[in-house]
């Protein structure tokens, strides 16, 4: 083992780690806000919305994140009317698009589980919301946001892991995050084993803060499930 | 809360209707429940209990017919889609504040300790001091004997507690009426007790309350006035003494032999 060269690596590589961590940052808090809306649209019970929102879903989760990329990278600029337009000067730049990519990606995404998170509440209780004169909007802050972010936490947190890793893809469209100096490296020393373990044990690091941050966050969102043994549904051993 | 005129019914529904699909399951009840009447509603399943005291605090929206809280008539009007709808929701969640509702199935917020959810509506719906409201439901807790589980969530309590919490989260809002969804009827038998326990000290308080009930016993000796509802009609309906010891329809005579042999 070359450890000098390990480390020289590893520490080329951590210098991906702000990007990564910037692209991963604001395309999910993007991504959710764009989330919230359409998982509303679903819900609206209005046919047009609802469609709307239905066939973002469905393209966006439908194709590879890697051709989403690529389409706003070379395809957006194929348009004069976009290369005219006040968003080109961002649309030219490969991080703008590599975020806006990810952005509408983790947006159809979330939304799917945003609205489990706000279908499973139960109806009772947005029921006995409605008999105590609490309006609409009084409901979904106070009864339905809190129930269905506990329930939408574990696969959000999914969801969460899977951007952070995805940012990776960003590397195609030469933003020099943490893959991309790997790739960059590679080129140079043709060592690529050393040089994507180090790269992967970046990667490791970084989802398992953010899968204990997550874990976290999920005991202190739900009170009422920590101070019981087991789980509902899980049998008791015997007494 | 005023006091309404005294030959003003507290509450009423007039000629209500509602069908789900092909299936009409109120044929036009009209219904007046007057200042501290304790009346229980008994009908075999099916026959449209539930849904007359849903559509009571437009839970439901009648198709027809018309609910009036204190002398307010509630506006409805049938809206773009050809269903009924009500004009003004803040009117419907004023009104909802006077008409407090007591579910089968205790419809507690999960996420919530028991003051939590006592004080939730004082608190956020009806804008009382935090402190106030604080101090009240622990009086209420009290009163139907729960205070200990103050802290608890509802997933900890038996059945029979987070029903007694429920009617503490209902008396908190200072309700003109209160209504009972068949409150004993998703607990163990023993656990009834408890709960029909509650429900007798609040009628000897001359509360209104409307009760859906299959409890009998509870009807005879703690109402004023029984309705017998038959597929979707109020059959007949009278004091408790007359209605149970001598029913006119054969309908209620089946009803009530059923319930005795039970």
């Amino acid at each position: 083992m070359d450890f000098d060269f390990l480390g020289q690596t590893l520490l080329l590589l951590l210098g991906g780690v702000p990007l990564l961590l910037q692209l991963a940052f604001f395309s999910i808090a993007a991504g959710a806000v764009f989330a919230v809306l359409l998982a509303l649209m679903r819900l609206s019970g209005n046919p047009v919305l609802d469609h709307a929102a239905r066939s973002y879903v469905f393209v966006f989760r439908g194709t590879p994140l890697l051709v989403q990329i690529f389409l706003i990278y070379y395809g957006l600029g194929q348009f004069p009317e976009i290369r005219q337009s006040f968003v080109w000067p961002f649309l030219r730049q490969p991080y703008w698009c590599a975020l806006l990519a990810l952005t509408l990606n983790t947006a159809a995404y979330s939304s799917e589980i945003i609205r489990g998170g706000i279908l499973s509440v139960p109806f009772g209780q947005i029921e006995a919301g409605r008999a105590c004169g609490m309006s609409r909007s009084l409901i979904f802050r106070r009864i339905t946001v809190p129930q269905g972010l506990r329930v939408a936490l574990p696969a959000y947190g999914n969801e969460i892991i899977l951007m952070t890793r995805s940012t990776a893809l960003a590397s195609v469209i030469t933003l020099m995050e943490v893959t991309g100096i790997a790739s960059k490296i590679i080129s140079e020393t043709f060592r690529a084993v050393e040089v994507f373990v180090c790269a992967g044990a970046i990667y490791l690091i970084l989802n398992f803060a953010i899968s204990r941050g997550i874990a976290l966050l999920e005991r202190r969102l739900s009170p009422q499930t920590r101070e019981r043994a087991a789980p509902a549904g899980v049998p008791e051993p015997a007494r | 809360m005023t006091l309404a005129a005294p030959n003003q019914p507290a509450i009423s529904g007039r000629n209500l209707r509602k069908r789900f699909g092909n299936l009409e399951v109120l044929k036009g009840i009209s219904l007046d429940a007057h200042e501290g009447d304790v009346i229980s509603i008994l009908g075999a399943s099916g026959s449209g209990k539930s849904t007359l005291l849903r559509c009571i605090n437009l839970l439901e929206i009648p198709d027809e017919g018309e609910v009036v809280v204190a002398g307010e008539t509630i506006a409805l009007s049938t809206g773009r889609s050809g269903r009924r709808e009500p004009v003004d929701r803040a009117q419907v969640d004023r009104i909802r504040m006077q008409v407090a509702m007591v579910f089968q199935n205790f419809n507690l917020w999960s996420h919530m300790t028991v003051i939590e959810n006592v004080i939730e509506a004082p608190v956020h719906v009806q804008k009382r001091p935090r402190a106030m409201a604080v101090e009240e439901a622990e009086a209420l807790l009290e009163k139907v004997g729960i205070a200990d589980k103050r802290d608890s969530y509802p997933a900890h309590l038996s059945g029979g507690q987070q029903q007694r919490a429920a009617i503490a989260r209902a008396l908190a809002m200072h309700p003109r009426v209160m209504l009972f969804d068949e409150p004993t009827s998703a607990l163990d038998p023993e656990l009834v007790g408890e709960v029909l326990r509650v429900m007798r000290t609040l009628a000897a308080e001359g509360r209104t309350m409307l009760v859906v009930t299959h409890e009998t016993g509870f009807a005879r000796e703690v109402s004023n006035r029984v309705v017998f509802l038959n597929q979707g009609v109020i059959e007949e309906e009278g004091k408790p003494a007359d209605v149970f010891a001598a029913p006119k329809s054969e309908r209620l005579r089946q009803f009530l032999s059923g319930h005795l042999r039970a």
